[in-house]
């Protein structure tokens, strides 16, 4: 059961990464076609644009995440049983240790970030430490090494880089649009209403669709992450007992953003927590539909 | 040269690639069931390190658990020789035995309140836990092994080169009875 989640939730991402990439050269046709008649430009154009902002988001995104959160790293000897806990799981879970921080926040919930296993750091707020048992604590930086493991901070921060370039794009198309609308003919425009009005479609709603995926990759993720985190521990009942501890906090993470949502354990923001269906939008899948799937394991 | 000397070339070049491909898998393997192993190696070492200390905080409290610290030490004794299935035995029969001395905790608040005691707590269960993950992922992995070496065709190449089958870490049974504190 558990090894044929996991497998399932790996096939999910990659036909949602194919739907991103896919939007995204769309979007850059779609320009192109509105432009000149001709989609390479827009494709080309695309192309140009992750080949530069890729590499950037790439660079700073760790330090910026644990910046953000208000994150202050801790040792060994102000934490030990922490450490413990993290060193121990590193065995099953097959990775470096990561560094550990900690955020100075009530509100139960912990996150990761690195792009690669050899960067991975781990925070966990001063809440979560207070509220849950070692066993628990077990389980969420189960969770948290899983999403290390999977490479997940390397996806989300593709995907984020993605929905930029496609606003960008987008914003461009529909430039594009309203200059022609004021200026006069050129070559091969307006040859085909139809496919004109099917490219304007695209670019005004490409963003939307990006955001979409987006979050549905991060929901998907999460699911992967908690499946991933038993395989390390053989264990359900830590992580379960932790959501339900987590779900009963009506505390939102103080420091946490829209765009460094998708790395915590649950959802940082108290409204998203209390759902019990999960919404087109939301970072994490509800936490009950979670703890179903655990039992189920 | 004609065709079909090329084309027995090139199978035979796809052939060795293939070849070269599953003796380094299996190679790799073997390296995780020998380094899976160490790791349970460490553990073993640094909990029989730290028994002494531990039978040292607790023997002013333990008056009617002697029979317990015997069993510790002289499960100790067995921790480091002997094969791995040996030492994992001794291992389980250590921890065992810790769980009432532990529990000591729960009816001597002084001893609860004593750092040294609650350092080897959290010390003596880290090790545990490192044992039993490495267990787990010496017999995931040599499972594995085990695996890749039968399957067709990778056990060619695994006999051409003889490589062996490893043995998998039988989990210790947990003892039937459950130690009481007396008191």
């Amino acid at each position: 059961m558990l090894y044929r989640q996991i497998e399932q939730n790996r096939r999910k991402t990659v036909l949602l990464v194919l739907l991103f990439g896919l939007l995204v050269l769309a979007t850059g046709a779609a320009i192109g076609y509105l432009d000149d008649g001709d989609p390479v430009f827009g494709l080309v154009l695309a192309a140009i644009f992750l080949a530069f902002y890729l590499p950037f988001t790439w660079l700073s995104a760790s330090r910026q995440v644990l910046g953000m959160a208000g994150a202050r790293p801790v040792s060994r000897e102000e934490y030990p049983q922490l450490y413990n806990i993290v060193e121990e799981l590193c065995i099953p879970a097959r990775l470096p240790m990561p560094k550990i921080y900690i955020v100075d926040d009530p509100s139960p919930n912990a996150f990761a970030t690195g792009l690669k296993p050899e960067k991975g750091a781990v925070a966990f707020t001063t809440g979560l430490l207070e509220r849950l048992n070692r066993e628990e604590l077990e389980g969420v930086a189960a969770h948290e090494l899983a999403h290390i493991r999977n490479y997940d901070i390397r996806l989300m921060t593709i995907s984020i880089a993605l929905i930029s370039v496609i606003i960008v794009l987008a914003d461009i198309g529909v430039r594009m649009l309203m200059v022609r609308r004021g200026g006069g003919n050129r070559k091969g425009s307006g040859s085909n209403p139809v496919m004109l009005i099917v490219a304007l479609v695209l670019v005004i709603l490409a963003p939307i669709a990006a955001r979409i995926v987006h979050f549905a990759i991060s929901r998907n993720r999460e699911y992967l992450a908690d499946a991933t985190a038993v395989e390390f521990t053989r264990n359900p009942a830590g992580l379960k007992n932790a959501l339900r501890k987590i779900a009963e906090s009506d505390l939102d993470v103080r420091k946490a953003k829209q765009a460094t949502a998708p790395l915590y354990f649950a959802s940082p923001f108290n409204k998203e927590r209390k759902k019990r269906r999960a919404g087109l939008f939301d970072t994490h899948p509800p936490i009950e539909a979670r703890i179903e799937r655990l039992e189920r394991m | 040269m004609r065709v079909i000397e090329w084309i027995v070339l090139a199978v035979v070049v796809i052939l060795v690639i293939y070849g070269i491909y599953v003796y380094n898998r299996l190679v790799r393997m073997r390296n995780w069931v020998r380094e899976a192993w160490s790791q349970i190696d460490v553990q073993l070492k640094r909990r029989h390190d730290l028994i002494p200390n531990l039978v040292e905080t607790v023997k002013g409290y333990a008056k009617h658990e002697r029979e317990t610290l015997e069993r510790v030490i002289e499960a100790r004794s067995r921790l480091l020789s002997g094969s791995p299935q040996e030492r994992m035995q001794a291992d389980n029969e250590i921890q065992q035995a810790l769980k009432s001395i532990f529990a000591l905790g729960e009816a001597y608040p002084d001893l609860k309140a004593n750092q040294n005691f609650l350092q080897l707590q959290e010390e003596l269960t880290t090790t545990e836990n490192k044992v039993a993950y490495s267990r787990q992922l010496y017999n995931k992995t040599v499972a594995d092994y085990n695996t890749l070496r039968e399957q067709f065709p990778s056990n060619l190449i695994a006999n051409m080169f003889n490589f062996r089958e490893e043995q998998l870490l039988a989990i210790p049974e947990e003892e039937k009875t459950v130690p009481t504190v007396k008191f």
